[in-house]
């Protein structure tokens, strides 16, 4: 047993979200690696038979899943099995091996190749690279005598623990049995966290030596404090209940935000598909600040038709029966790739054609987005608004405006996420009728630092003095010209971040449907005058933790010990 | 060495569905058998790892190719297969 696993061991990350929870730790297991010293077989021969039976063997047992399952998994199951048959794949694997390769490399280059071929065709044979790959680390795996990789079937309620997670094995997991997820790698903005927000999963990201907890083991995860600790004594299992039973209580008020002296703040929700917005038919949001439309598109081999487009706008239009819905235009480009419209040539995709910009390549599909829109607001007498993502311009707010208008959409906005738009926020909103800040991203674009990399994650901390700046800079703007101003990105749902937003004059806060009931009692137990005195105290600070540190000194006691804020 | 040229006929071309099944087919043939897009290189058509890979298009016309007595009935099963629409069944 390493140090870091002893009992009482504090292990620290960043956490996700607010809740804590303990129970048994259930291990993600890595994709296994073909060792760098990988030896040249002695006897070729038996190498090529050892290689045989671990493709019978993985091949056997996706045709054993096929047969359990039914649909698509099942077709795309037995196609994988294909694969892990196929005679082309065997017949360059094995004359590599005869040629002196060891038996691991030779399966890493060929599987090379076909995925070379595979991504350069596009479309669906790109996305079948996945498959592909998956059926190589179950060789490799089988072949080196590991486990299998991938997320184990949980019998009991657990924690899972993992190196990360990618989107297929988030897709895998039986949440019914999901306690909690802790990662070593990600970032508070990455997949994994917006996920377990999301599903209200107490989370932390970014856990210095998650990797050598083991299966069964009991830890407590503390999201507020962004602390795992191995085998929680009973003192510290009572408080995380007491915690939890607090932050119980607090959603069962469904009041309107507003502070103590009555100034109303929106809280809304982010969502990304109908099913997130059916959740919401008895939640108490007062809408949807952020639904990502890119869900509908991603693994998608071809954009969904207008038709397939309208009928998911209008079933989150109907779910959520009359209150807002700010829905964002397809935001695709850098980490979130389509098959059909991202150019993978492009040297830097953060900074290249994404988001809006998509209308210079590929207009067509914004055209019938905002068509399915307007066709869905009919259908169902909803009024959705709706906005762009990463607009920078005058023009291009002008010109998303004219065309979403056209479509027949009320109420047009744009998303404040490049500094430059944030800047020049009064003559954007002059061509809108509203913007929403994405401070994820307008983090990322004003620090110059990737919101990806977990190792930047102090230069992405939306407290930075600049980023406050340019978040003040878009209010005012709003102020002026009495048109609202949003804030849909992660910092949102942070009770104290919330408070300083609703002193600069934010209308409405947008985060994981979990986050709200913490930012609605604070923003009750505070008038709007401290929120101006937060404000201000927290501007005036010279580095990010200096800036949290005076605004947290002026919040209420009891909010700061019920929301864990210290 | 008989040969077949036909025209693909499942709407989403050689691939996924349409792909297993006409792969699967070859397998249980018993016979090498090629395809391959009119002048290029011939492919073993039992892969469906190559088969996909010739990323072919609903409308496109491939080369069949196989040897031995029963090539003719085998290479004849196989055109009607791929001018059949397989992913509509």
């Amino acid at each position: 047993m390493s140090e870091s696993t002893l009992p009482g061991a504090v292990l620290a990350g960043v956490g996700v979200g607010r809740g804590a929870v303990w129970g048994p730790v259930a291990t993600v297991r890595p994709a296994p690696v073909a060792p760098a010293d990988e030896p040249v077989p002695s006897d070729p021969a038996a190498a090529k038979r050892r290689v045989e039976t671990a493709l019978a063997e993985v091949s056997a047992e996706l045709r054993g899943q096929a047969d359990r399952s039914s649909g698509t998994v099942k077709e795309v199951l037995a196609a994988t099995a294909q694969m892990a048959d196929d005679r082309a794949l065997r017949k360059q694997l094995f004359t590599k091996i005869d040629q002196g390769e060891p038996p691991m490399h030779a399966l890493n280059a060929v599987v090379a190749d076909f995925s070379a071929m595979f991504t350069a065709a596009g479309g669906y044979l790109a996305e079948r690279v996945t498959d592909l790959v998956s059926v190589r680390d179950r060789v490799i795996a089988r072949y080196l005598g590991l486990q299998e990789p991938g997320v184990p079937a949980l019998t009991t309620p657990s924690i899972i623990v993992a190196a990360d997670l990618s989107p297929a094995d988030t897709a895998a997991l039986d949440l019914e049995m999901v306690l909690g997820i802790v990662i070593a790698q990600g970032g508070p903005t990455g997949h994994t966290a917006i996920i377990a927000g999301q599903l209200g999963l107490p989370c932390v990201v970014r856990v210095t030596g998650a990797t050598s907890l083991v299966n069964g083991q009991e830890i407590a995860v503390d999201a507020a404090a962004g602390t795992v600790t191995v085998a929680p004594d009973d003192s510290l299992k009572a408080s995380m209940a007491a915690r939890s039973a607090a932050l119980a209580t607090l959603s069962e008020d469904r009041s309107d935000g507003a502070t103590s002296d009555g100034h109303p703040v929106q809280l809304l929700a982010n969502i990304g598909t109908a099913e997130d917005a059916e959740r919401l038919a008895d939640a108490a949001v007062q809408g949807v600040g952020l639904f990502r439309t890119e869900v509908l598109f991603l693994g998608q081999a071809t954009a969904p038709t207008e038709d397939t487009q309208t009928a998911t706008y209008a079933r989150a239009l109907t779910a959520l029966g009359g209150r807002k819905v700010v829905i964002r235009t397809l935001d695709a480009g850098a980490d979130k790739p389509l098959a059909f419209v991202t150019n993978p040539d492009e040297d830097n995709p953060a900074l290249g054609v994404r988001g809006y910009r998509l209308v210079r390549t590929a207009a067509p599909l914004m055209d019938t987005q905002l068509a399915a829109i307007g066709r869905a607001a009919a259908q169902t007498g909803g009024e959705p608004w709706v906005m762009a993502p990463m607009v920078a311009t005058v023009e291009e707010a002008r010109q998303f405006a004219a065309t979403a208008r056209a479509a027949g959409v009320a109420t047009v906005g744009v998303m404040v996420e490049v500094p430059a738009a944030a800047l020049r926020c009064r003559d954007i909103l002059a061509e809108v009728d509203f913007v929403s800040l994405g401070t994820n991203d307008l983090a990322q674009y004003t620090m110059a630092s990737d919101r990806l990399l977990g190792s930047l994650v102090d230069l992405l901390d939306p407290w930075q003095p600049a980023v406050l700046d340019l978040v003040a800079a878009t209010a005012v703007a709003g102020v002026e010209l009495g048109k609202p101003v949003g804030v849909c990105g992660e910092s949102a749902s942070d009770p104290v971040m919330a408070l300083l937003l609703t002193g600069l004059g934010i209308t409405s806060l947008s985060m994981s449907p979990s986050a709200v009931p913490g930012v609605r009692f604070i923003l009750s137990r505070h008038t709007l005058a401290v929120c101006r005195q937060i404000a201000g105290v927290a501007r005036a600070a010279r580095t990010a933790p200096e800036a949290r540190a005076a605004a947290l000194a002026l919040v209420d006691p009891e909010a700061r010990q019920v929301l864990a804020l210290d | 060495m008989s040969q077949r040229t036909v025209v693909v006929a499942s709407r989403v071309g050689l691939h996924a569905r349409p792909a297993s099944i006409f792969t699967q087919a070859v397998a249980a043939c018993g016979l090498e058998v090629t395809i391959a897009r009119a002048g290029e290189e011939p492919m073993d058509a039992s892969s469906i790892l190559m088969v996909m890979a010739l990323g072919v298009a609903c409308g496109e016309e491939v080369v069949l190719e196989a040897d031995g007595p029963e090539a003719d009935r085998v290479l004849d099963e196989l055109v009607t297969l791929l001018a059949t629409d397989l992913d509509a069944e």
